[in-house]
Parts: structure tokens; sequence; C-alpha cells
């Protein structure tokens, strides 16, 4: 198997699909963390299928699925943004949106006649049938949305967690908002490549709820959702080589498990050790 | 701030809400040092208030100064203390990382992590005897806890003026003792600000130098002997009020209703009219 491993990464599909899942899978971490912590489900639910109605739009009209992704992922998080400012009215404006967007993925679906690959390609991902410029534009807007994440990170973070004393200080938390919903908006488009529309919430929610099972410390559970998913994507990638299975069931499979074990077996041990009253004085989650 | 120099400088101030005005006219200075107990029933503007300090929220007429410019946000000489709220039990946040916010929680980037930072975060947490707990999820800490982490964030910065917005609200009296006794002692060492919004005077009542008293639009201010006076509230409230001393406590009593009730329960009082063209009720 390992022989055979080595032999596939020859390959320059394979270099590919590797190259663009290791920048998805940093991108995908860092911005789970953001999604748990501001209960955003719900929201980046809505991007991907609405990314689903931009690709399904952008072949119809012969434009590279990729960039149609991003095109309605990104329309869907301004009209989130602009429609639902409060958080109250966010979840409802969302079902709004998606239901209408939906709606028009279906009419482009019935449009064009040819499209039953395509749409299960764009369903349930397609990492390893990317082109080589589609692989470029994965790793440009990949590299764009980590640039955007560096400088908003410190005041975001203090915005998700804290936002009363985040605006008494100055920090733009209204602004910031919007801004995390387009760098949502380019995190799913990009995740969609390697799970598809239908399983996004395995890159875009499970690293991060990992992460918070495993350290009270916030840096460090960036880098450990970071971790858990260069892990279950570049390791879905090469499973998935080796035996045939679909990426993404070994995507989530892999984070399935990986929740699992820091939720019953690795969490309670690293938690009780950082925080030593918790164990004691503290009901266990 | 020098003795005499004005923290807060408010000239005829005016703030309306949608259409509503909050309060009127307001002028006043609070001069540094000075621990001073904003008070009135819900919905009166004093948070409010807070937001136009904090450069949050415009004046809808009149001025205002902040040590001595006009209001900006971010503001890094003002610290800020909220009511106390709940974290979730799971986040991963310490009671350190809250408490660093206060030094780079509004920069861009990814934040400090060198020691000169680690050691003013250690030392304001040390200030307020929170170190045992430092290093807890936040999610696990007691209110009183939480509120001691948040008034070491609040200093970590070392504001000339410091906001506290209702900070005693659901703790029990004897964290709310704890937590009044940790900013009555840094106003006191350090010669400087407090504007404190509560309900209920009595728990800083030995600590408040000025009291800004503000019902339906009008408002009184000077010493606590000065304001909570039957005379001052009856004046503001517009119907009969007794205020009573008891056990060092300030008890307010409205005729109508015979009921007694601390200044925190002021809704007990039958509401009046707002009359803005009623000249304030106070001296400035």
């Amino acid at each position: 198997m390992f022989d055979q491993l080595t032999h596939l990464l020859g390959y320059e599909f394979v270099q590919n699909a590797i190259a663009a899942g290791v920048v998805i899978a940093v991108v995908s971490g860092i911005v789970s963390r953001f999604v748990v912590a501001r209960n955003m489900s719900f929201a980046v639910h809505a991007l991907a299928e609405l990314g689903f109605t931009g690709s399904a739009g952008a072949i119809l009209v012969g434009v590279s699925p990729v960039i149609g992704l991003l095109a309605g992922t990104t329309i869907t998080a301004l009209f989130i943004g602009a429609l639902g400012v409060r958080v109250r009215e966010r979840d409802a404006v969302v079902g709004v949106v998606m239901a209408f967007g939906l709606g028009l993925g279906v009419l482009f679906l019935t449009l064009y006649p040819r499209y039953a690959t395509e749409a299960f390609a764009i369903l349930f991902g397609t990492i390893t049938g990317v082109s080589h410029d589609d692989v470029l534009l994965l790793v440009v807007i990949g590299v764009i949305t980590l640039v955007a994440l560096g400088i908003v990170y410190r005041p975001l973070m203090f915005a998700t967690v804290d936002p009363d004393v985040a605006e008494a200080r100055g920090v733009p938390v209204g602004a910031l908002a919007i801004v995390f919903l387009l760098i949502m908006a380019a995190a799913v488009a990009e995740a969609v490549q390697v799970v598809g529309v239908l399983l996004i919430l395995t890159l875009l929610i499970t690293p991060g709820a990992t992460a918070e099972r495993l350290t009270a410390r916030p840096g460090r559970a960036t880098v450990y959702s970071v971790a858990i998913a260069l892990f279950c994507t570049v390791g879905g990638i090469l499973a998935a080589l080796v035996t045939n299975a679909p990426v993404s069931f070994y995507v989530t499979s892999l984070s399935f498990a990986a929740y699992l074990i820091a939720r019953f077996v690795v969490g309670p041990l690293t938690l009780g050790a950082e925080g030593r009253r918790i164990a004691a004085e503290m009901p266990s989650p | 701030m020098a003795d005499g120099t004005s923290v807060v400088r408010l000239r005829d101030a005016t703030l309306d809400f949608r259409g509503h005005r909050v309060w009127s006219d307001l002028s006043l200075d609070f001069g540094a040092p000075s621990f001073v107990a904003i008070l009135g029933p819900n919905g009166s503007g004093k948070t409010s208030l807070l937001r136009v300090i904090l450069g949050l929220a415009p004046l809808s007429a009149g001025t205002i100064e902040v040590l001595g410019e006009p209001p900006r946000r971010g503001n890094p000489a003002i610290g800020y203390v909220p009511q106390h709220q709940s974290f979730d039990p799971d986040l991963p946040l310490r009671g350190r990382d809250l408490v660093q916010f206060g030094v780079d929680g509004y920069r861009w980037g990814f934040g400090r992590s060198d020691a000169a930072t680690r050691k003013r975060v250690a030392e304001a947490i040390e200030s307020v005897e929170a170190s045992a707990y430092a290093d807890a999820p936040i999610g696990r800490l007691s209110g009183g806890e939480q509120q001691r982490l948040r008034i070491a964030q609040a200093l970590v910065g070392d504001p000339q003026l410091l906001l506290c917005d209702e900070p005693l609200a659901s703790l029990d009296l004897r964290h709310q003792q704890e937590i009044t006794e940790l900013i009555g002692r840094w106003q006191r060492q350090t010669g400087r600000t407090v504007l404190f919004v509560t309900h209920d005077v009595n728990p800083v009542l030995n600590l408040v130098d000025r009291v800004l008293f503000v019902v339906n639009g009008r408002w009184a201010a000077g010493t606590p002997d000065e304001v909570l006076t039957s005379e001052r509230m009856t004046d503001l409230y517009g119907s009969h009020v007794d205020v009573l001393r008891v056990h060092g406590r300030v008890l307010v009593v409205s005729e109508s209703t015979g009921s007694g009730f601390e200044i925190g329960e002021p809704h007990h009082i039958p509401s009046v009219d707002h009359d803005p063209g009623r000249p304030p009720a106070s001296v400035s």
C-alpha cells in the first residue's frame, strides 16, 4: 500500500489535489474556530447551498464552476450581512435567502441537460478531479483569505467572545461581522471542492468543535483546529486514492473520529491537566 | 489629571433616541479624583450616557469633552466594565485571555505574546487577586470571579477614566461588596475618575462623592447628601417622594403607593409625563 501511495504521489493530479487540500485545510481550520464560537453553522450551510446555485449557473453559461461557487457564496454573504444585522433576525434571514437561492439552483439544473455528473461533483466534492487552473485559483483565493484572517484575527476574536467590551474599546464589531461573512464565503467556496456542498460542515464546524474539546487556550485551540483539518483533508485524499472510495467519505469519517476521540478520550485528560480546578469542582461537560 | 480639571465636561447636552428625548440640557463636570454614581430608573439613559462618552453614540445637541477632547471610539484612556454576562462553559478562553484583550484586543494582527505583555496581564490579574483561577476556562468561573477578571481587563490599560455599567447586577451580596471594594481601592490609590451606573446606590454609597440622578429626561447632580433628599427627589419625579436613611442605607418611599423601596426599584414610582420645557431640577 505504501508503494502504491508513493507511485500515486508522482501524478500531477494527485499533487494538485494535495496542494489545494493543504491550503483549504488551513483556511477551514481557522474559520471553523470562529464559526463555532459565533454560532454560525446555519449560515455556513446556506452559503454552501447557494454556492451550489452559483456553480450551477456558471456551468450553464460556460464559466469555471469555482468562480460560480465563489460568486454564489459572496452574494449570499452580502445578503445575509445587509439583511440580518441583529443576531435575533440572522437565522430567519439566512433561511429566507437560502430557500430562494436553492430554487434558482433547481432551475439551473433543469436547464442544463448533461448536468448529473457536475451536480454530483459539486454536492459531494471533486478535489481529485480539479483542473490545474482551478487548483491555482483555489490556492490564490486561499492565500488571500489567510492574509485577511491574519489582519482581523485578534479584533475578530475579541468581537466574537466579548462583543460589548470589544465595541466599547473601539473594535468595529459591525464591520467585522460583514468581513467575517466574506471570509466565510471564500472558505466555503474552498472547502466545497474537497467535501462538497452537502458535507461542508465536516470541514467548517468539526475541526473547531473538536479543538474546543482539547484546550481552554484560544491560540492553542486554533492551532489544533488547523492540524485536525489538515489531517482529515490530506488523510482523506490519500485514503481515497488508495481505496477508490470517495474523498468526502474519508474526510467526514476522519473528522467524526477526531471529534469522538477528543470529546471522550483526549479532551478530559488535556483539559483536566490545564485547568486544575475544572475536574475537581465543576460537573463534566 | 490634576484636581479641578474636568475629566468629563457636558454642556447643554441632549440625547434623542428614535425620536424620543432621553435627557436634555445636561451641563456637568466630572473631575478627578471622583467616584460618581449614575442613578435612575431603567430606560432613563444611564447606559446611553456611557455610550456617548465612549464615542459610540453622538449627542443630539450640546457638547461633550472627555479628557479634554471630543469623544472618540477606542480611546485607550477609558476602561469599561460591563454587566456580568455568562460565557459558554466550553468556550476556549481563560481569564488570562480575557484580560489580555484589554491590552491588544483592538489591534490588528494575531495579538501579542511577548514577555512584557504577559507580565502586564499577570500583574493586572494579581491586583484583583484572581491569579488562582486565571487559567481556568472563563465560562466555568462564578459571576464574582468573572467580574474580578473584567475589572483586571479594564484596568490593565491604566485608564484615566473607568466606566462601569451595572457591574454588580446578578451578583450576590458578598461578591457585590468585593467588587465595589476593588473598584473603590483602585480609585482611591490612583486618584482617578469612576462613573458607576447602578440601579441601587447602597452598595457603593460609602465610596460615592457625587451622584447624577436621571428620571424622565430630567436630572439632578451633586453630593449624595444634596441629591438624595425628599425635596430633590420629589421635584425630580414630580410626585411626592420621601428619602429615608435607615442603618446607613438609602430608601426612597413613594407616598401614593406607600411601598418602601431602595433606589434600585424606582419603577414603583408613578411615572411622570415628560415635560421638556421644564428647566432641569438641579444645580450643575
